[in-house]
C-alpha cells in the first residue's frame, strides 16, 4: 500500500496481545448481547399464536418507512422528531461504517489483504460520511439531554397517577434513561476524540477535508496543548475508552430501554392498525375469556410491552391520566413487562417495588417471583380501578410512535375481572339491563320508538317494508331524554330531503360495541347475533347510525355489514351527502362561530374528520379549530363503557370539563358542536359542572342543520309530543 | 350447611302491565316474568353463607315462562343444583304455592334436608299470602323475615339473623336451624354474572324437572279477585310546564307562598 | 262475636304506631259497616299503659305475658289463635309494619282464613270483605273479596291517623289465655342506626333522591339544593342500597317516615314501601323523567323533567329568593 494512500491503521499497532483482548472483549459483548435477545425471543416464543403474517412484504416496507422518516414521532413533536432522527440516522450510519471496517478488516483482510477495499477514495467518503453523521448523531443527543434536562416534560418523570404517589416509585427508570443517553452520548465524543488524536499525531492534508470534525476536534486538542507526541502516547489510552463504551453499549443493549433500537422496527411490522376498532373474539376453547395470566399473551402483545420506550406520549395524551384517574397507559406496558421479564427471563422486576411506610420507611414489596407467582394481573398487578379509568378513546394507541396495542389488551384484562363478576355497581345495573331489554337504561324494548310519536309522519318499520336506508339508532337517541328531541330532528331533516329510511322499533338491540369494550364478551356476542338475526330479515341498501360508537361496531366487527352492500355510514356522512348533492338547501346562513369536537369513534377510530366540517360548512358557520382537534381530539370520558360506571377516585378535571374549557377559550366561539349523543350528554353535563353556561352552547349538528332549514324548533317540536301525551 | 332457596318468577314491571280481557288478571300476552328481587337476595345471601361454610345451595322454582334462564344463571352464580317443579296447575296463589312445595318437597330425589330454607321477604304480587313464613308453618320450621343478614353456626344448629326494623335500627335474633328465613336484603348486592358462563352452564349443567302429585286437598276458601285495573289516581299533582328556568320561578313562588322560604 | 272488627295494635319500643290508628279508623268504619263493635288487640309484656291510646276502639283486649315482650310468629301467632277460636270476630285487620312482620306472615296459616295482602281500602258488601290492594309494585290495583272470616294486611296511608286518636279510655279487657310455648325463634337485642348523621325525622325540608339520581357524586346536586333551602338529603331504597346515602337517610319501610314543610322527591318513582315514609309531608315536590311514575299521584307539584336540568336552576333560584329575603 503506498504511505500516501488515505487509510488508517485499525489497531494503531497496540500489539497483538492488546488485539486479541479486543477480539475477547468484542465477543464477549455480542454473546452477552445475544444471550439477551436469546431470552426475549423465548418469552416471545411462549406467547399464544397470533396472525400478524399476513401481506408480509407490505408490512416490512411500511414498517420500514415510518421508521427511515420518524414519521409517527414527528408528527406530535417536532423537538423530540428532529432530535430522535438525527440520532436514529447518525447512528445507522456510524452502525453500518463500523459494519464495512468489520467486513474489510475481519472478513477480507484474512482472504486476501489485497481486497481491502478501506481506503482510497472510498476510505475519504466513508471518512467524512461517519464524521458528519457522527456530528448529526451529537446533535441529536444534545437536543435530547437539553429535553430531558430542562424542558420538565411531565411524561419523562413517572410520576404515577395509577396509585398514590406516595406507594409506588418508578423514579429509577430515570437513571436507565440517562444511561442510555450518556452511552451514547459519551461513545460519540470519544468517538471524535480518537479521532482528533489520530489527527493531532500526523496532521495528513486530506483529513482537513474529509474528515472535518476529527480536524477540529485535533485543533481544539492542540490548542489545549496536546503535542504529536503527546497524542501518539496516549492515543491507546483514549482509544480503549472508547472501545469499553462502544462494546459495554452492545452488551446493554438488550436489557434496557436501547433494546428498541432492535424491537420496534419488528414492533411496527407486526402492528395492525385495526385491532382497537375490531377486537378480536377470546380463541374457541380459551380456559378463560379473557387474561388470567402471561400464558394468555400472544408473542405479539408480548413483543408490544418490550416496544415500549417510555417515552410518555400515551402517558400525556390520556384523558383519564390528565384528569388524575388512576390509569396511565405508559404504567399499564410497564408494570406488564416487568412482570413478564420476572417471570419468564427472571429480570429483576421493580413491580410495586417501593412502598413508603406511614413513618416514612421504604419497604420492599412483590420483588420475589413467589410474590408474583399467585399474582392476579386483572385486580392485582393492575389495579381494577386502572382498568376501569380508561374510556377506550384510544389516544395512546394512536399517538404512541412504536405500534403498541393497548386498547385490546385492557379489554382482555376487563374481560377478566368481568369473569369474575368484578364489575362496579353501576356497570352491573346496566348490563343487567342490556341482557334483558337490551338497552342500558332499562326501559322496555316497546318504549324504543317512543320518541317517534308526534313527528307528524309515519316511520316507515324496516322489518316490515323495504327500505332504501336503515335508521339504527342507538339507545342514546331512542332513550335519553334529552337527546329524544334531536332525534326527532333528525327525522324531520330526512323527511323534508325525501329520504326513503325505516327504523327497526323494539327489535333493535344495544350494538355492543361498548359493552364489548367492557369486557362482557359473552353479552356483546349476544347482542351481536340478535341484531344480526334482525338485520338478515330486513331489505335495506345502506345503514346509518346515529352513534359513533355503534358506527364503529355495525362497521367493523358485525358479519354481513359494510361489504359490497349494506354499507355503514354516519348520520354526518349522510347529512354531507345530501347538502353536497343539493338534496338538502339550508333556508339561511347560520352566523354562528362554532367549533367541532371529534368523537373518538368516529374520528380517531373510523378517520370520519371531513363529512361533519363539510356540513358545517354548508351551513354557512364559520368553524374555528381546538388546539386538540381531529386525531388528537380530547375525549369525553364517556366511552368505552365508562358512561355507564361510576367516577373513580377523585377527578380533579373531567376530561368533559377540560374540553368544554378548550372550546370557550377559542376567541369569540359560542358553540360547540358534537355528532355524538353520548358527547351531547358529557358536555352538557360539563357546562354545568364548570359553570360555562351562558358562554358556551353544545350543540348537535343536527340541530344546527334544522336550524338552517327554517324547520320548527326542536322544542316545539317537543311540546307537541307532550300535548299528545 | 345445605341450603335451600325457593326463587319465583313474578311479572317485570318495567315492562307494561296490561289487564286480560275478563278485567281480573293480567294480559299474559305481553307479559314477561322476572325473578323475584328479594329471590336474588335471598340467593347471593345463600352463596356467601356457601363460600363461608361449604355444603350445597340449592335452588327451586315453579314452572313458569323464562324460569329455566333464571336457574341456569343461578347455576352459574355458584348454585350446585337446580330443581324445577312442573305439572302444576296454573295461577297458583301464593298460599296454594306453599302447601303445594310443601307437598313436593319430601318428594324432590336427594333433596337433603336443608338447614335453612331462604327466599325472598315478600314478592310483589303476594296477594293472598307470604311464601316464607305459609311455608315455615306448613314445614313447622322456625321463621323470620325482613333479614339482611346471617351468621349461620352450623355446629350449633343455629344462626344468628339481623332483621330490618324503621330508621336504620336492627334486631338480633337467633334463630335454631333448620329454619325458613325471609330475605329483604342480601350483605352484598347480587354478583354479576357473565353471559358466557351462563350459557357455558346451559350446556354442561341440567335443570331436574320434579312433577308435583296430584292433591284434592282445597285448603281455606280463596281470595277471588273481582277486578285488575291500573291505579286510578284519586288525586294527581298539579304539573308545572316549561323551561327548567320557568319551572324554578314557579316553584319558588308556590314555595314562598307556602312559607317553606 | 260475629260482626266484631279487630284490628291488631302496632307497638315498638314502647309506642304505639301511627298506623295503628289509620287502622282503627278503617276498623270503625266496616265495624258499622258490619255492625258490630270495634275491638283493639293489645298484645305484648307491660302494656296496659298503652291501651290508653286505642280509645277509638269500643274496647281492648289485652293479653299481658312476658313471652309476649317482642313480637314473634311463635308466640303471638299461638295467643291470637286461641282469641280468634274464642272471640270469633269478623274480621281482622293486622298492619303490614316490621315489628308485625312474622305474625301477619304466618297468621293466615294459624288462623286457617283467607289472608287480603296491601290493602289500601276496605268495605263491606252484602256482609261480606270487599278490599283494594296494590299490587305489582303499585302498578295494578286488584278489587278482591273473601268469604267468611278475613285477615286483612293494611298499607300505611289507608285513612288519616288523627282521625284514629280518642280521648276517652277504652274499656280493656285482660283475656287469660293457655300460655305459649316459648318462641324458638330467640330476641337478643337492637342495634340502633350508626349515630352522628343528620336526623331526617326532624328537617323542615328533605331532597330526596332515588334511581334516578344514577350515580353517588349527582347526589352533590341534591345536597346543593338541600344547603340552599337549610334542609338535608334522604334517599329512597335504592340509593341506599348502593351505599350512596347510609342508611340513616332512608325514607320508607325500613327507613324513617318523615313529615317535613317540603319533601322533594327527585328520581323517585313512588313505590309503596316509599310512599309510606314519605306520605304525610305537608308539601311533596316530585321530579321525574317518566310522566306515567306513581309518585305523582302522591305529589303535590309534579315536574316532568330530567333532574340534572332541573336542580341546579332550582338552587339558584332558591338561593336567589334567601338573599333576596335575607336582605
Amino acid at each position: 500500500m503506498p504511505p500516501d494512500t488515505p487509510t488508517r491503521e485499525v489497531f494503531a499497532q497496540f500489539g497483538l496481545g492488546w488485539e486479541v483482548t479486543f477480539y475477547f472483549l468484542a465477543l464477549l459483548a455480542i454473546l452477552v448481547f445475544c444471550w439477551g435477545i436469546y431470552g426475549h425471543v423465548r418469552k416471545y416464543r411462549r406467547g399464544r399464536p397470533a396472525d400478524r403474517f399476513d401481506r408480509l412484504g407490505w408490512r416490512i416496507l411500511h414498517a420500514a418507512q415510518l421508521v427511515a422518516r420518524n414519521a409517527p414521532i414527528l408528527r406530535n413533536d417536532l423537538y423530540a422528531g428532529l432530535g430522535h432522527l438525527a440520532i436514529m440516522w447518525g447512528f445507522i450510519v456510524l452502525f453500518v461504517g463500523t459494519a464495512i471496517l468489520t467486513i474489510d478488516y475481519d472478513l477480507v483482510r484474512p482472504i486476501n489483504p489485497d481486497w481491502r477495499f478501506w481506503k482510497g477514495e472510498f476510505y475519504l467518503w466513508y471518512s467524512l460520511a461517519l464524521d458528519l453523521f457522527g456530528a448529526v448523531l451529537l446533535v441529536g443527543l444534545v437536543m435530547m439531554v437539553i429535553r430531558r434536562g430542562f424542558f420538565k416534560l411531565p411524561q419523562l418523570d413517572y410520576g404515577r397517577a395509577d396509585a398514590n404517589a406516595q406507594v409506588y416509585d418508578r423514579a429509577r427508570y430515570l437513571w436507565d434513561d440517562w444511561l442510555f443517553l450518556g452511552l451514547l452520548f459519551f461513545a460519540t465524543v470519544t468517538g471524535f476524540l480518537i479521532e482528533g488524536w489520530r489527527i493531532a499525531q500526523h496532521w495528513p492534508a486530506y483529513e482537513q477535508a474529509w474528515s472535518p470534525i476529527g480536524w477540529m476536534t485535533a485543533t481544539g486538542l492542540s490548542w489545549l496543548g496536546l503535542t504529536a507526541s503527546g497524542a501518539g502516547a496516549s492515543f491507546f489510552y483514549v482509544w480503549w475508552v472508547h472501545a469499553f463504551l462502544a462494546l459495554g453499549l452492545v452488551a446493554y443493549i438488550p436489557y434496557s430501554k436501547a433494546f428498541h433500537l432492535v424491537i420496534d422496527f419488528a414492533n411496527l411490522v407486526f402492528h395492525n392498525e385495526d385491532v382497537a376498532r375490531r377486537l378480536v373474539a377470546p380463541p374457541v376453547g380459551a380456559r378463560s375469556v379473557g387474561y388470567e395470566r402471561l400464558q394468555d399473551f400472544t408473542w405479539k402483545e408480548l413483543l408490544d410491552l418490550d416496544a415500549c420506550t417510555r417515552c410518555g406520549r400515551c402517558h400525556a395524551a390520556c384523558p383519564a391520566q390528565t384528569s388524575d384517574m388512576p390509569f396511565s397507559p405508559r404504567d399499564l406496558i410497564l408494570d406488564l413487562r416487568e412482570y413478564a421479564d420476572a417471570m419468564t427471563i427472571r429480570a429483576p422486576a421493580r413491580l410495586d417495588r417501593q412502598r413508603v411506610k406511614e413513618d416514612g420507611r421504604k419497604v420492599l414489596l412483590g420483588t420475589r417471583l413467589a410474590a408474583l407467582d399467585g399474582l392476579r394481573l386483572a385486580g392485582g398487578l393492575i389495579r381494577s380501578e386502572s382498568l376501569w379509568s380508561c374510556s377506550t378513546c384510544s389516544a395512546c394507541m394512536d399517538v404512541c410512535p412504536v405500534g403498541v396495542e393497548h386498547i385490546p389488551l385492557i379489554v382482555q384484562l376487563r374481560r377478566a375481572l368481568v369473569e369474575r363478576g368484578e364489575v362496579d355497581p353501576r356497570l352491573q345495573e346496566a348490563l343487567g339491563y342490556l341482557g334483558r331489554y337490551g338497552n342500558s337504561f332499562g326501559q322496555s324494548e316497546r318504549k324504543r320508538a317512543v320518541w317517534t310519536q308526534g313527528l307528524g309522519f309515519r316511520t316507515k318499520d324496516a322489518r316490515k317494508e323495504p327500505v332504501n336506508w336503515l335508521w339504527y339508532l342507538g339507545e342514546y337517541a331512542c332513550y335519553h331524554p334529552a337527546l329524544q328531541g334531536i332525534t326527532r330532528s333528525l327525522a324531520h331533516i330526512l323527511h323534508g330531503a325525501e329520504v326513503d329510511y325505516g327504523i327497526l322499533y323494539e327489535a333493535e338491540r344495544n350494538s355492543g360495541n361498548d359493552v364489548r369494550r367492557v369486557g362482557e364478551e359473552g353479552l356483546f356476542e349476544l347482542l351481536r347475533d340478535k341484531n344480526t338475526q334482525t338485520l338478515e330479515k330486513v331489505c335495506f341498501n345502506s345503514l346509518f347510525t346515529t352513534d359513533p360508537h355503534v358506527y364503529n361496531t355495525l362497521k367493523n366487527e358485525y358479519p354481513g355489514l359494510n361489504h359490497d352492500h349494506h354499507g355503514v355510514y354516519h348520520y354526518t356522512e349522510l347529512l354531507a351527502d345530501l347538502l353536497a348533492s343539493g338534496r338538502l338547501r339550508p333556508a339561511r346562513r347560520l352566523p354562528y362561530r362554532v367549533t367541532y369536537h371529534d368523537p373518538c369513534y368516529l374520528g380517531r377510530y373510523n378517520g370520519v374528520y371531513d363529512p361533519p366540517r363539510a356540513v358545517l360548512r354548508a351551513l354557512g358557520v364559520e368553524l374555528k379549530e381546538m388546539p386538540r382537534s381531529r386525531r388528537t381530539s380530547l375525549c369525553c370520558g364517556g366511552g368505552g363503557g365508562r358512561i355507564w360506571m361510576q367516577e373513580i377516585g377523585e377527578v380533579h378535571s373531567r376530561p368533559s370539563e377540560s374540553r368544554v374549557r378548550e372550546a370557550a377559550d377559542l376567541p369569540g366561539v359560542e358553540m360547540l358542536v358534537v355528532a355524538c349523543p353520548k358527547d351531547y350528554v358529557m358536555f352538557t353535563d360539563a357546562l354545568k359542572t364548570t359553570g360555562l353556561e351562558g358562554r358556551l352552547a353544545v350543540k348537535e349538528l343536527t340541530e344546527l342543520v334544522q336550524e338552517a332549514m327554517g324547520l320548527p324548533e326542536r322544542s316545539e317540536a317537543h311540546e307537541q309530543v307532550q300535548a299528545q301525551r | 350447611m345445605n341450603i335451600l332457596v325457593l326463587l319465583k318468577m313474578v311479572p317485570d314491571v318495567i315492562e307494561e302491565l296490561e289487564v286480560a280481557p275478563d278485567g281480573k288478571a293480567l294480559d299474559t300476552e305481553f307479559l314477561r316474568l322476572i325473578i323475584n328481587e328479594r329471590d336474588a337476595h335471598a340467593l347471593e345471601e345463600a352463596l356467601l353463607l356457601k363460600e363461608k361454610h361449604g355444603g350445597q345451595v340449592t335452588v327451586l322454582a315453579l314452572d313458569a315462562p323464562e324460569v329455566d334462564d333464571t336457574l341456569f344463571t343461578a347455576l352459574a352464580k355458584g348454585a350446585d343444583r337446580a330443581v324445577k317443579i312442573t305439572a302444576l296447575e296454573p295461577g297458583l296463589t301464593t298460599r296454594a304455592t306453599a302447601s303445594r312445595l310443601a307437598q313436593v318437597l319430601p318428594t324432590v330425589p336427594n333433596l337433603c334436608p336443608a338447614d335453612l330454607i331462604l327466599t325472598g321477604c315478600q314478592a310483589i304480587d303476594d296477594l293472598d299470602g307470604m311464601l316464607a313464613p305459609l311455608l315455615a308453618c306448613e314445614l313447622d320450621r322456625p321463621y323470620l323475615g325482613l333479614v339482611s343478614r346471617v351468621e349461620a353456626d352450623p355446629a350449633a344448629q343455629k344462626a344468628t339473623v339481623l332483621k330490618e326494623y324503621p330508621g336504620g335500627v336492627h334486631g338480633e335474633f337467633e334463630v335454631p336451624t333448620p329454619a325458613v328465613l325471609g330475605i329483604q336484603a342480601a350483605e352484598k348486592p347480587p354478583r354479576y354474572i357473565p353471559v358466557a358462563k351462563v350459557r357455558a352452564v346451559m350446556k354442561s349443567q341440567t335443570i331436574e324437572s320434579v312433577p308435583v302429585p296430584p292433591t284434592a286437598d282445597a285448603g281455606p276458601p280463596a281470595v277471588e279477585v273481582l277486578q285488575l285495573a291500573k291505579p286510578e289516581a284519586t288525586t294527581h299533582a298539579e304539573m308545572l310546564e316549561g323551561s327548567p328556568e320557568e319551572v324554578a320561578a314557579k316553584l319558588g313562588e308556590i314555595l314562598a307562598a307556602r312559607g317553606v322560604l | 262475636m260475629a260482626g266484631n272488627i279487630w284490628v291488631l295494635a302496632d307497638h315498638w319500643r314502647g309506642q304505639l304506631s301511627e298506623i295503628t290508628y289509620e287502622l282503627l279508623v278503617l276498623g270503625r268504619e266496616l265495624a258499622a259497616e258490619a255492625g258490630g263493635s270495634l275491638q283493639a288487640i293489645l298484645l305484648g309484656h307491660n302494656v296496659k299503659d298503652l291501651a290508653a291510646g286505642l280509645g277509638a276502639a269500643d274496647s281492648v283486649l289485652c293479653v299481658d305475658l312476658p313471652e309476649l315482650a317482642e313480637p314473634s310468629a311463635d308466640v303471638y301467632g299461638q295467643v291470637l289463635a286461641q282469641l280468634f277460636q274464642a272471640k270469633q270476630p269478623q274480621t281482622l285487620l293486622v298492619p303490614l309494619t316490621n315489628a308485625l312482620w312474622e305474625v301477619v306472615g304466618v297468621l293466615p296459616a294459624q288462623l286457617q282464613i283467607p289472608f287480603v295482602n296491601f290493602c289500601l281500602d276496605a268495605k263491606m258488601v252484602a256482609g261480606q270483605i270487599r278490599a283494594r290492594c296494590l299490587l305489582y309494585g303499585g302498578k295494578m290495583e286488584a278489587t278482591v273479596t273473601a268469604p267468611g272470616p278475613v285477615l286483612l294486611g293494611i298499607l300505611s296511608g289507608a285513612r288519616l291517623a288523627d282521625q284514629g286518636r280518642a280521648e276517652k279510655a277504652p274499656a280493656v279487657e285482660e283475656v287469660a289465655v293457655t300460655p305459649p310455648g316459648s318462641s324458638r325463634v330467640r330476641f337478643k337485642q337492637y342495634i340502633e342506626a350508626e349515630a352522628g348523621d343528620v336526623d331526617i325525622t326532624q328537617q323542615e325540608v328533605l331532597v330526596s333522591v332515588g334511581r334516578g339520581i344514577q350515580t353517588q357524586d349527582n347526589i352533590a346536586l341534591a345536597q346543593e339544593l338541600a344547603d340552599a333551602f337549610g334542609g338535608a338529603v334522604s334517599g329512597s331504597r335504592p340509593v341506599i342500597d348502593q351505599g350512596w346515602l347510609p342508611l340513616s337517610r332512608q325514607v320508607g319501610k325500613s327507613g324513617a317516615s318523615v313529615k317535613p314543610k317540603l319533601y322533594l322527591a327527585c328520581g323517585i318513582s313512588g313505590a309503596p314501601e316509599h310512599v309510606e315514609g314519605m306520605r304525610n309531608a305537608a308539601l311533596i315536590v316530585a321530579v321525574n323523567t317518566d310522566p306515567q311514575a306513581p309518585i305523582f299521584n302522591v305529589a303535590h307539584y309534579g315536574v316532568v323533567a330530567d333532574i340534572f336540568e332541573v336542580l341546579p336552576v332550582l338552587t339558584e333560584e332558591i338561593r336567589r329568593r334567601q338573599a333576596s329575603r335575607a336582605a
